[in-house]
Order: structure tokens, then C-alpha cells, then sequence
């Protein structure tokens, strides 16, 4: 500190400071809090869509039974009749988050009821989360840049996409564990101390628990870690270099510990290929940190002796050792990587490979627009923040660069995962900001000094130098704020200032942008800041707090809701059988087993392709066969989703291709091109009879030309293609208002006559193969037709 | 008897006639077992006056009585009067009794096309241990549709009312059993259980909330539901289910909401004037027979409308039973919570319920507030009827819970500032720890050095704005005066300096250090001298006036270079001992 203070106004300033940026800070928190409420504002405070349908439930049974109980929760009421192990195959952090935080409040005896607790978590921790993004960034960048990236952070839709008020899910909470990690990281990296470490480790933890995300960290973390021994910034700052080396020990030794702990991660810790990064980078940093070691003590001849013996023996034990791990792990089939993450390393694998990844609408790599809709200008910023990282690069400031690349690369792949780009946009963006400002403003400083003075040096006249001396001494006076550029160029400036001071005047200038330019600079820059808080707002009132539960439309006579899913799923809970088994498309399991708490065939956790198969077969097929397969399910009801009548675009019928798919793709008659007309998916009166005649057409339209007299379906635009006809296996329990949710039920078998019992079984199973083969006959000849044709 | 809802409510006139030898105090009401365990209300009342001007008086007390020498398959109420009726005098009585789940859908399954057929069975007599000269009976239907009446002498069938009787000169105990089945689509709507919570908080509101577990208990509906058929034509693919409910509130009721376990239940309306709040709630689906729905719906009520004081208590007056117009309800629980700290309380029913008391753990409670619970089994309309809690409760305790806010607050701030200010070291005399603290010790003190100086350099500018006023305005004087204050100021600050050098000089931890500060002060004096030797030269330069301005200039050319040279260089060493 030049600036001419004393001690004690220096003081006050640092305290006025601090206030201030407490205050910042809190009402950051405030603002990503509170804009997250829209969805509570605008519909209703509930849980939202389908996955946190499910932690919902998991959260109710662990609050009603207690943490042991919930290790040991083996749920009966989903993927019947396998049923799942739920405390071992759910990332817990969320729940177990939500549930401390509703025993919290309840041993203060503010009687809040789980539902509150989980509809707010998500709100609550994006403001964790952008408090952490501040000091992330402080620790990169320094307070303002902090300051600037919390307040990016705390509204930026991709983030808010994902936490809502009702958005119950794993990535809420995730991703203030991400940062909060990378922080403590970059912390432990600027301090080395083992204090940091730790809780680093700890806060890994937390990660792990939260989130498959986590694989993020693992690999990051080791790539820098790695790029700092290869850079060699491992040799010059040699204390503060320790600290990752600390930082592995503490991660990898009790961060892995801690993480197998985690039954869904258990010894795929130390198992799956996603880890070996981080150990690979672990051996790694102990052999350089012994050859620093043993560089210290040895002689340099000796050194080079031992470097040679080292290496050629290290070489021979490494190729063998690699040599062993490739084979093993190309003896398994994918290669050790789970399919998610195989898809990421190549982005068309799931496409080729796994229809059920594929059919999720979030694994699709996003679009341009999307980009923009969901990180708006940080998009532009990012570029700029990257080049001021590398103004001055540290240790702090190659793990952003190495953050936001590869962060841009996932999300590339996988919508989804622009999650993880959005925070490192916030950081990249904050840096640019706050520097771009620091620039401007301090040019318009400059700026306003120098005219204040400019008049005295043209009366001094003679003292032209004095005046000189002057513009220099407020240079540098300024120039404290500014960082390392602004030194070297000083340190330049020291040889040429001997030589002639009034290049160096030029020189100094040329740093310093003429005021109008800078204010108008800074105008646009406000103007850019406005626009992504208006566009933020948008983003959050209008696009992304729409619970999908519950619709709405605005019409000329006001609001108009839909609630036919609640409806449906109120109707099953209070008026079937506690037991009774629902069979549905998986997208709606959670919902079922968490709305109406009736048992489900399958559900969205996937993890059984062939049961969902199964359930996608029996959509695909006619109605008989599709009876026997739910009948052997012991399934009672049938639920599908119909959008043809008030026109809801994501209704079975539009995802029916996917069940054919997904069908088709364990039981081989069920074949993609009998449900498409010539390449084209289709349900008017040019649908193939295969399609007209599956369960899903027939179940989804049971009656519905009778709404209008002609079946006009109001998502796919066409009159629909078989119009009349009758159930036989199945019939009609229940239609919600809007027709948007249907549900059958499976008619009892027919009474057999005495005796022929055992006849009539295999008599249905030759009926029900004939059928078929009656249909795929059928099928042959119109397409022989058309042909022909 | 009136069939037109789902409860029966059979109003009989009575006249009394004592024609025995004796007083009598009491009338006995016999009702048969398979009616008396559905009769939800019994009130008896003394009817005044004739015709239409007739008012009743208020119910007399009835209780339930064995009387001796009677058939025991009858249930007996007594009715006390209100004075003897003594030989040949004469009483008008008027007796209300209410029965509910009498009626029985007959068929008991129908489609969704059906109407919703009811049997109702009960003698065309009245039934008394009294000799009865003149009876008639008429009972009224909800609409002008009968599937079958029995017919006995003296029936009228008009409109929607059956007429049996007068019938003349009946001994006691006589019967003559009727069936009617008649058509009536009226909802059947029973609430299984009812939980109403009523929390009075002393801040200025009740809050009323009513768990419901409904049901639709007439014929049960078989085969498919289409909402096609329902869409199109309600009310003939669906006359028998009801789609809403109608809840009269009381005036003034506020925030009220309506959900279920799954959340917001958007279909309802709210119609409120000044004499009554009307709430009528559509469930999710239409109830067809037999289907269930639960839901919830709460309000609150301004506190000075119902929360009166007596007598140093305090006492509700609030309605007892379920706000809903035609709604029986099998097990109406009424909770009511009262503050925190309440006592001596006591509860006034004008009808029997089992009473208990719990205690509920709300905001921030420490020993949690009274709950009285009163129970009562087969509620019908007619017990919506005002009830009495007393307590008493001192408006101190009011204040507990802002100022136990108040106080965590305060301690949480207090231990803030207790940490921040407190030294947790736990090993004292650790080597790190002593280090810590000296190192602390040297960075205090460069601290104090770097202000001492930017003080000094701070003397250093005002030197030159002095030169820079002589050459503007040419005043030797002032110029001089400012020289000699700065030399004053100089040499304090170097003074000051010396202890500080000399501590860092000592201190090990300073030792990376203190070579710069060493710099730093020689440069700074340099600086000093180089400043005093071209103040001195120009101010002798204006003394002599010998030449101009440029003159001048060339000859402190030299010294100026050195001065931004040294200038730059502390500036440079104070930058790079700020970043230690």
C-alpha cells in the first residue's frame, strides 16, 4: 500500500470493507434464494418433476425410520417383483442433507413438514453455493472478482434450472459440494496447510455422496495437479508446492476411504477406471516429490547418476505394471467405465449402444441456443476471463483455465452437464468483469487526476519536470491496484526512464484508456450486466420453475390449470388396493410410488434394461399379448399419458418409439420398422396395423373420437388412424379431466370351463403367438401392397 | 320424516296428555335398536303457542334410562319437563332426532349410467309406551320419484310426499313397518375421520385446520368410468356422484387454503360477504360411489371474534362440528391447541364427547401447549353448535418467544465476537505458536514502518507542491516555511523509525525481511537528501532571481532524474514489502 493513508484509516477501510462485503455477500445469498421462489410463487410450494419425486420419498422414510433403517431400505414397492435396494444404490447426501436439516428444525421445535424441507433445500443451497463461488474466486482472483462471480453465480439459469424451490435433486446440493471443494482445493494449494486438506477431504466426501458427479473432482484435480509437476511450477515455490502433495495424501488416502463408505460407490473407489486418474497422479507426485528430495541431499553428479539408475529401472517396472493394468481392464467389456461415462469420453457411444441413456432428453449434447438460454453473455465473458487468468498465472489460476476447459468439453457432450460449465462461467466471467471494471475505472481516475493537474503544469511551465514527476508519482499510486501487467511494464519502464522521461510518460499513458471511451466502456459493460439479470429473471420466472406436475396455460379468460397427473395419481392412492401393482412407462414410477404409493413395474432409477424391455414389449404389442405379459407381472393397472386432447406434446405416444427401441432391443419380434411408414413415425389412417393395433395406440385413444367425432389429435395434428374399437382385455378405470392421464385396468381372465384348464393355458400362449404372426402376416402383405404400389 | 338428504331428521309433534292419577316429571322416548345405534341427535323442546307463531323454548335434558317392565330390545331416552304435568294437564312437545347410515342404496352396486336408488324402513306408527288417539306420518322425499312405497290404508302419495294416517286410537307399542325406496342422487358424502385443529394464538388469530377423510357412501359404482360419458352428459352418466362441497365458513376468515397430501388442490372458489364465508371445494376427481378422497383444508379467523373474557378467563366460542353443509362424519376429532402457558382450563359442550388433553410442541415451544381433544362419533349438522373453552393465560408469556429469539440472537453475536477475539491456541508454549505470535509482532510492526513511510513520502509531495506554489506565485516565504516544517515533521519520523528497525533488527522472524526494510530506509533517505538539495537549489534560485525558469530547471535536471529514479525504486521496495 502506497496510497498515502495512515495506519488507522487503512484499518477502517479494510473494516469498511469487510462490512460491505459481508453485506454484499448476504444479500447475494438473499437474491439466490429468493429467485429461486418463482416456481413456489407462481404455482405452489411442491415437489417438481420425477427424480425429486423419488429423493422425496427417500427423504419421508428416513426421517420416519431413522438412518439405519434407510442402509437397510430394501423398497418393495418399485421394480416388481425384483424390487430394489435403495440405501445401497442412492447417493445419500441430499437426503441425509434435507433430513438433518428437517431434525434441525424440529429440535427447536419449528414443526416444518418434510415436504417445506425439501422444497427449500435446493434454494438454500444455491446460496451456499454462490458464497462458496465467491470465495473460490477470491482465492483466484481476489475479492471483487469474488464478489462479481457470487453474484453471477447466485442467478445463472443453468443453476437455476436444476434448484428451484421444489427441485429436489442431487445436483442442488452437488454443486455448492463442487465448488466448495475446488475452494478448499485452491485454498489448501495457496496455504498449504493440512487444516485445509482435511477439510477438503471431508468436503469430498460430501461430493461423493451427493453426486456421480464426483468423478469430476477425482480426474480434475490430478489433471492439475499434474499440468503444475509438468509446467515445473513444482520446483520454484516449494512450500507452497507441498500442499497438493499434502492435498493427494489427504484425498486419495482419506477421501477414498471415506468415499468407499458410500454404499453406491463402495469399491468402485478404488475399482472403475474413473479413479485411476487420481492414483496414477498420486504415484506420480511422490516420485517427483522424492526427486526433489533426494536432489536436496545428493551432490548433482550424483543426482544425475541416480537419475539415470532410476529412471531405467522405474521404466521397466512401470511398462510392466501398465502392461498388467491394461489387460485387466480390457478384459471387461466397457473397458471398466460405466456406460454414463463412456458416453461422455465418446459422445455417439450411447446412441450406438444404450438406447435407454439415449432416450433421456437431458443426455442429448445441447444445442447453440441452449448455450445462450442457459449461461446467456457469461458465454462472451469467459474468453476474457481466461485471457486474465493468464495475466498473471498462479497455481490458483491454471486450475480455473483447466476448470472451465474442461467443463465446456462436458457440457458439450451432455446437457446435463452444463451444470458444471455453468459455475466455472461464473468464475471465468467475474474474473472478466471485475478486471474490465478495475481497468476502466481506475483509467477514469486517472483520467479526472490528470485534468485536475493539467493546468498547473501548463501555468509551471518552467517546472515541466515537477508536473512529470507528478503524473508519474499518481501513476503509481494507481498502479498498486493493478496487477502484475501494469509491474512488468514498470519494470520496463525503470531501464527507459534514464534514457528520456517523456517516453515513459507516453508509455504510461498508453495503459490508460481516454475517458470516453472508458465510460462508454463501462456503460455497456452495466448494460451487458443488465441484460443477463433481465434475461436471468426471465429465465427463472418463466422457463424454468414450471413444476411439470401441475400445467398451466393463460388464456383470454385467465389462468387455466391442468392437475391431471395429481389427479390420476390421487385417484390411484385412494381408491385401489394398497397392494395393487401399476405398470406405466418408467418415467412415471417415481411419481406413482411417491404420489399414489402404489408398486411400480419399473421406474426411473433404469438400472434393469431387460425389465423395462419388458414393460416396453407389452406397450408395443396387441392387446392380448400385452395382457399375458402384465398379467405374469401380477400388474392390475395400466397408466398412460395422453396429450391428443388438450394437446400436451410429451405424452407415450410421442415416446413410444423409444418403448419399440428399447423393447426391441431384448426381445427381438418387437422390430422398429413395423411401427414406421416408410421411415416415418405415424398415427393416422398411413400408420402401419402393427402400430394401430399395440397396446399403447389402443389405450391411449380407447374412445376418443367419440370427444370430437373424427379423433383429431392435438399434438401429432392429424386425425388418428384407427377410430373405432373396442377393449377386450382391458377396460377403462379412470380418465383425468383433461384426458391427460388414462388408466385401465387389466380385465380378470375369462372363467374356465373345468378340465380344459391346462388345455386352454397353452391354448392362449398358440393363440397369442398366432396373433402375432397373424399381425406380422398381415404386415407383410400391406407391405407388399405398397410395394408393389 | 324428512329423507331429502343423506341424514333422516324426523321431527315429531307431540302432544302430551296426562290422563293418569299421578304427576308426571318425565316422558319416555323408546326408539328400536337397529335405529337407535344410527341416531347421531336427539332434542326435545317444548313447543309454545299454535300454528305458525309457535316458538320453542330451549331443549330439555334427555338421558338415556332402563326403565323396568319394558322390552329390552328398545333403546330409552327420558325426557325430563320442565314442570310436572299433573292430572289432566296437557303439553306440547316437539322432538328432534337425527339419524344417519339409515338409508341403505338399494341396488348396492350401480353403473355409472344409474341412478342411485335408497330404502327406507320405519313404522307407519309412532312408537310409544303411551296410548296414542291421534297419529299421522308424511314423509318427505328429495325428489317426486318412488321406485315402491309400502301402501297401507290411509296413503297419500303427492308430489314428493307420502302421506300415512291420521290413524286413530293406536295402543302402545303398536307397529307397522314401511319400506319406501325412492330415488335420491343426492351425495352421500361421509367424512370417516375428521380432525380439526383449532390453534388460538395471542398474537390476533385462529387458525382452523380439518383433515378429511371422505368418502362417497351410497350405491358403489361397478364396471367402467368414462369420462367421455361424464364429460358429456354429467348429469345422466353421473347423477350419483357429487363434485363439490360447500363449506360455510364464518365471516372474516382469511388465508384460507385447500390440499391434499400431494399438494395444492386448484379447483375451489371463495364467496365471502360480511355474514358468512362460503368455500366450495371440488375434490380432484368427481366421487363416484364408493370412492374415497382425503384432503385438508385450514383458515384463519380474526382472534376477537371468538376469544372472549369472563371473569379473569378467557373463553373460545367457537363452532363444534364440521363446516360442511350434509356431510356425516363417522369420528370427528376436535383439537383445540391453546398457547403456551395456559391453565385452569375447562371445556363446555351442550352434548356428550370423551374428552382428553395432550400436549403439542409447536414454534419454538419449551414446555409445549395444552391440547384438548374431544372426540364424538356420528357428528351430523346439527351439532354444529357453539362450544366453550375456558382458561386462563397472562399476555406476559406472549413476549417469551420474541425475547428467547432476541437472546439466542444476542449470544450468537456474543460468541462471535468472543471467538474472533479470543486466543484458542491450546499449547501455549508450542514453538509454532510462539512464532506465530512473533511473526505476528513483525508484521505489526512493518506495518507501523510502511505508514511512517507513506507518512514521509507524504512530506516528500508536500515539498514539491511548495516548489511548485513558488514557481507559480514566486512567495520565497511560504516556501521556506514549508521546508522547515517538513525537515520537523522528517526527523520525528525518523525517530519513530528507529525502535522499529531495531525490533526487527532483533527478531528472527523478520530476518527474510529486514535486508528490503534496510533498503528501503537508505533509499528513502537518499531520496530525502536529493529532495532537500533540489528544494534548496531552486528556492535559492528564486532567493538570487539571477535567471529563469529554465535555468533552473537545467541546473535541478540532474537532481530530478535521481529523485523519480529513487522515487521509483521505494515505491518499488514498498510493494514488494507489502507482498511479504
Amino acid at each position: 500500500m502506497s496510497a498515502p493513508e495512515t495506519l488507522q484509516s487503512t484499518a477502517l477501510r479494510h473494516a469498511f470493507g469487510n462490512v460491505l462485503s459481508f453485506f454484499i455477500l448476504l444479500l447475494i445469498g438473499v437474491l439466490a434464494f429468493s429467485i429461486r421462489l418463482f416456481s413456489v410463487i407462481k404455482y405452489e410450494s411442491v415437489i417438481h418433476e420425477f427424480d425429486p419425486y423419488f429423493n422425496y420419498r427417500v427423504t419421508q422414510f428416513l426421517i420416519k425410520n431413522g438412518v439405519y433403517d434407510f442402509w437397510n431400505w430394501f423398497d418393495d414397492r418399485t421394480w416388481y417383483p425384483l424390487g430394489r435396494v435403495i440405501g445401497g444404490t442412492v447417493y445419500p447426501g441430499l437426503t441425509l442433507t434435507a433430513g438433518a436439516l428437517w431434525r434441525i428444525f424440529h429440535s427447536l421445535n419449528i414443526p416444518l413438514s418434510v415436504e417445506t424441507v425439501c422444497v427449500f433445500t435446493a434454494p438454500i443451497f444455491s446460496a451456499f453455493a454462490s458464497w462458496a463461488a465467491y470465495l473460490l474466486t477470491k482465492e483466484v482472483k481476489g475479492t471483487g472478482a469474488g464478489l462479481t462471480a457470487a453474484v453471477l453465480l447466485s442467478m445463472v439459469p443453468s443453476y437455476i434450472s436444476r434448484s428451484v424451490a421444489g427441485s429436489y435433486d442431487n445436483e442442488a446440493v452437488a454443486i455448492f459440494a463442487l465448488i466448495f471443494t475446488f475452494y478448499l482445493y485452491i485454498k489448501t494449494l495457496n496455504t498449504g496447510s493440512l487444516f485445509y486438506a482435511t477439510l477438503n477431504a471431508i468436503a469430498y466426501f460430501y461430493m461423493v455422496c451427493s453426486w456421480g458427479g464426483y468423478t469430476f473432482i477425482i480426474n480434475l484435480i490430478p489433471m492439475h495437479v499434474l499440468l503444475c509437476i509438468v509446467t515445473g511450477r513444482y520446483s520454484p515455490r516449494l512450500y507452497i508446492a507441498y500442499a497438493p502433495l499434502y492435498l493427494r495424501k489427504m484425498q486419495v488416502v482419506l477421501g477414498t476411504l471415506l468415499a468407499s463408505l458410500v454404499p453406491v460407490v463402495g469399491f468402485n473407489a478404488v475399482m472403475t477406471s474413473e479413479h485411476f486418474a487420481s492414483f496414477l497422479v498420486f504415484i506420480i507426485i511422490h516420485v517427483v516429490a522424492l526427486v526433489y528430495y533426494i536432489k536436496g541431499i545428493l551432490t548433482p553428479q550424483m543426482f544425475k547418476v541416480a537419475v539415470t539408475l532410476v529412471v531405467s529401472v522405474g521404466l521397466i517396472v512401470c511398462c510392466a505394471a501398465l502392461a498388467v493394468l491394461i489387460a485387466l481392464v480390457a478384459s471387461s467389456p466397457t473397458k471398466g467405465w460405466s456406460g454414463r461415462s463412456l458416453s461422455l469420453l465418446d459422445p455417439t457411444y450411447a446412441s450406438k449402444y444404450i438406447p435407454i441413456i439415449a432416450s433421456v432428453s437431458e443426455h442429448q449434447p445441447p444445442t447453440w441456443p441452449s448455450y445462450f438460454m442457459d449461461i446467456n453473455v457469461l458465454a462472451f465473458l469467459v474468453p476474457a476471463g481466461i485471457i486474465a487468468c493468464f495475466m498473471p498465472l498462479s497455481d490458483a489460476s491454471t486450475f480455473a483455465v483447466l476448470y472451465i476447459v474442461t467443463s465446456v468439453y462436458f457440457s458439450g457432450v451432455m446437457v446435463r452437464l452444463m451444470l458444471v460449465l455453468a459455475p466455472a462461467a461464473c468464475i471465468m466471467s467475474g474474473i472478466a468483469l471485475s478486471e474490465a471494471f478495475d481497468v476502466f475505472t481506475r483509467s477514469i481516475k486517472f483520467q479526472l487526476l490528470g485534468a485536475t493537474q493539467s493546468p498547473q503544469v501548463n501555468k509551471a511551465g518552467d517546472t515541466n519536470s515537477v508536473a512529470k514527476n507528478d503524473v508519474v508519482k499518481t501513476e503509481i499510486s494507481e498502479d498498486t491496484l493493478k496487477e502484475r501487467p501494469s509491474r512488468k511494464n514498470k519494470k520496463k519502464e525503470k531501464e527507459v526512464i534514464e534514457k528520456a522521461s517523456l517516453v515513459s510518460r507516453i508509455e504510461k499513458r498508453l495503459l490508460v484508456l481516454p475517458l470516453e471511451a472508458s465510460l462508454i466502456a463501462i456503460l455497456l459493460l452495466v448494460l451487458l450486466g443488465a441484460f443477463y439479470v433481465v434475461h436471468c429473471v426471465w429465465a427463472a420466472a418463466e422457463a424454468y420453475s414450471a413444476p411439470s406436475i401441475v400445467l398451466t396455460t393463460r388464456s383470454n379468460n385467465g389462468l387455466h390449470v391442468f392437475d391431471d397427473f395429481r389427479e390420476a395419481y390421487a385417484w390411484l392412492s385412494h381408491n385401489t388396493e394398497v397392494d395393487d401393482k401399476v405398470a406405466s412407462w418408467w418415467d412415471y414410477g417415481y411419481q406413482t410410488t411417491a404420489m399414489a404409493n402404489r408398486t411400480v413395474i419399473v421406474d426411473n432409477n433404469t438400472w434393469n434394461n431387460t425389465h423395462i424391455a419388458t414393460v416396453g414389449t407389452a406397450m408395443s404389442s396387441p392387446e392380448k399379448a400385452a395382457w399375458e405379459i402384465f398379467n405374469s407381472l401380477d400388474v392390475k393397472y395400466v397408466l398412460v399419458v395422453f396429450g391428443g386432447f388438450v394437446g400436451y406434446p410429451s405424452d407415450d405416444i410421442n415416446k413410444f418409439l423409444w418403448m419399440v427401441r428399447i423393447g426391441g432391443g431384448v426381445f427381438p419380434h418387437i422390430k422398429e420398422p413395423d411401427y414406421l411408414r416408410d421411415g416415418q413415425y405415424r398415427i393416422d389412417s398411413q400408420a402401419t396395423p402393427t402400430m394401430l393395433n399395440s397396446l399403447m395406440y389402443k389405450l391411449s385413444y380407447y374412445r376418443f373420437v367419440e370427444t370430437d367425432g373424427r379423433g383429431f389429435d392435438r399434438v401429432r395434428n392429424t386425425e388418428i388412424g384407427k377410430k373405432y374399437f373396442k377393449l377386450t382385455h382391458f377396460e377403462e378405470v379412470f380418465t383425468t379431466h383433461h384426458w391427460m392421464v388414462r388408466l385401465y385396468k387389466l380385465k380378470p381372465p375369462r372363467n374356465r370351463i373345468r378340465g380344459k384348464t391346462k388345455k386352454s393355458k397353452s391354448d392362449l400362449a398358440h393363440l397369442c403367438r398366432r396373433e402375432e404372426k397373424k399381425s406380422i402376416k398381415f404386415m407383410d402383405l400391406f407391405t407388399l401392397v405398397v410395394n408393389h404400389r | 320424516i324428512d329423507l331429502s338428504s343423506q341424514v333422516v331428521r324426523t321431527v315429531v309433534s307431540l302432544k302430551v296428555e296426562n290422563n293418569g292419577p299421578d304427576s308426571a316429571s318425565e316422558i319416555l322416548l323408546p326408539f328400536p335398536e337397529h335405529v337407535a345405534k344410527n341416531l347421531a341427535f336427539l332434542e326435545a323442546s317444548v313447543s309454545e303457542g299454535k300454528g305458525k307463531t309457535k316458538g320453542s323454548s330451549d331443549s330439555l335434558p334427555i338421558k338415556v334410562v332402563n326403565p323396568e317392565g319394558m322390552p329390552a330390545t328398545l333403546s330409552w331416552y327420558s325426557v325430563a319437563l320442565p314442570k310436572e304435568l299433573g292430572k289432566g294437564g296437557n303439553l306440547n312437545l316437539e322432538v328432534k332426532a337425527v339419524y344417519s347410515h339409515i338409508l341403505r342404496p338399494f341396488p348396492e352396486k350401480i353403473t355409472q349410467a344409474d341412478i342411485q336408488l335408497v330404502a327406507f324402513q320405519d313404522g307407519a306408527h309412532y312408537l310409544s309406551p303411551y296410548a296414542v288417539k291421534v297419529q299421522s306420518l308424511t314423509v318427505k322425499l328429495p325428489e317426486p320419484k318412488v321406485e315402491s312405497y309400502t301402501k297401507l290404508g290411509n296413503t297419500k302419495f303427492s308430489g314428493s310426499e307420502i302421506k300415512y294416517g291420521p290413524y286413530e286410537n293406536l295402543p302402545p307399542f303398536s307397529y307397522s313397518p314401511i319400506v319406501v325406496h325412492y330415488v335420491s342422487n343426492n351425495p352421500f358424502a361421509v367424512a370417516r375421520n375428521l380432525v380439526r385443529e383449532i390453534e388460538i394464538s395471542h398474537w390476533g388469530n385462529v387458525q382452523i385446520t380439518e383433515n378429511y377423510d371422505l368418502v362417497h357412501a351410497g350405491a358403489e359404482i361397478k364396471g367402467e368410468f368414462s369420462r367421455l360419458d361424464y364429460q358429456t352428459r354429467p348429469h345422466v352418466r353421473g347423477a350419483s356422484a357429487f363434485r363439490n362441497l360447500l363449506a360455510k365458513l364464518p365471516p372474516r376468515a382469511h388465508s384460507i387454503y385447500y390440499r391434499d397430501e400431494i399438494g395444492n388442490i386448484s379447483t375451489s372458489n371463495v364467496y365471502s360477504d360480511s355474514a358468512k364465508t362460503l368455500l366450495e371445494i371440488e375434490p380432484r376427481y368427481p366421487m363416484f360411489g364408493g370412492w374415497r378422497t382425503a384432503f385438508t383444508i385450514g383458515y384463519g379467523l380474526p382472534l376477537r371474534d371468538f376469544l372472549f373474557q369472563s371473569e379473569g378467563k378467557r373463553f373460545l366460542n367457537i363452532s363444534f362440528g364440521c363446516p360442511m353443509s350434509d356431510v356425516v362424519v363417522e369420528n370427528l376429532t376436535v383439537k383445540i391447541v391453546l398457547p403456551e402457558g395456559s391453565n385452569d382450563i375447562s371445556v363446555s359442550v351442550p352434548f356428550p364427547v370423551k374428552q382428553s388433553q395432550e400436549t403439542k410442541f409447536s414454534h419454538l415451544d419449551m414446555v409445549g401447549r395444552p391440547v384438548i381433544v374431544l372426540e364424538k362419533i356420528n357428528s351430523v349438522p346439527e351439532h354444529n353448535q357453539y362450544f366453550q373453552v375456558y382458561y386462563r393465560f397472562s399476555n406476559i408469556s406472549l413476549l417469551t418467544e420474541p425475547l428467547m429469539l432476541i437472546f439466542g440472537f444476542f449470544l450468537f453475536f456474543v460468541a462471535c465476537v468472543i471467538y474472533t477475539h479470543a486466543d484458542l491456541t491450546i499449547s501455549k508454549s508450542s514453538a509454532s505458536y510462539l512464532a506465530k505470535l512473533q511473526w505476528d509482532e513483525v508484521q505489526s510492526t512493518i506495518q507501523q514502518f510502511q505508514s511512517i513511510m507513506n507518512r514521509s513520502l507524504i512530506v516528500h509531495d508536500k515539498l514539491e507542491a511548495s516548489l511548485r506554489d513558488l514557481s507559480r506565485t514566486g512567495d520565497v516565504q511560504a516556501c521556506k516555511a514549508a521546508r522547515k516544517a517538513a525537515d520537523t515533521l522528517l526527523k520525528e519520523l525518523a525517530k519513530e523509525v528507529k525502535p522499529l528497525l531495531s525490533f526487527l533488527q532483533s527478531s528472527s522472524q523478520a530476518a527474510q525481511i529486514f535486508p528490503k526494510v534496510e533498503e528501503l530506509v537508505a533509499k528513502e533517505r537518499e531520496l530525502q537528501e536529493k529532495l532537500m538539495l533540489k528544494h534548496s537549489t531552486v528556492v535559492d534560485a528564486y532567493e538570487k532571481k539571477s535567471s529563469g525558469g529554465r535555468d533552473i530547471e537545467n541546473r535541478v535536471a540532474s537532481v530530478q532524474q535521481k529523485i523519480t529514479l529513487l522515487r521509483q525504486e521505494v515505491d518499488d521496495l514498498l510493494e514488494i514489502i507489502d507482498e511479504i
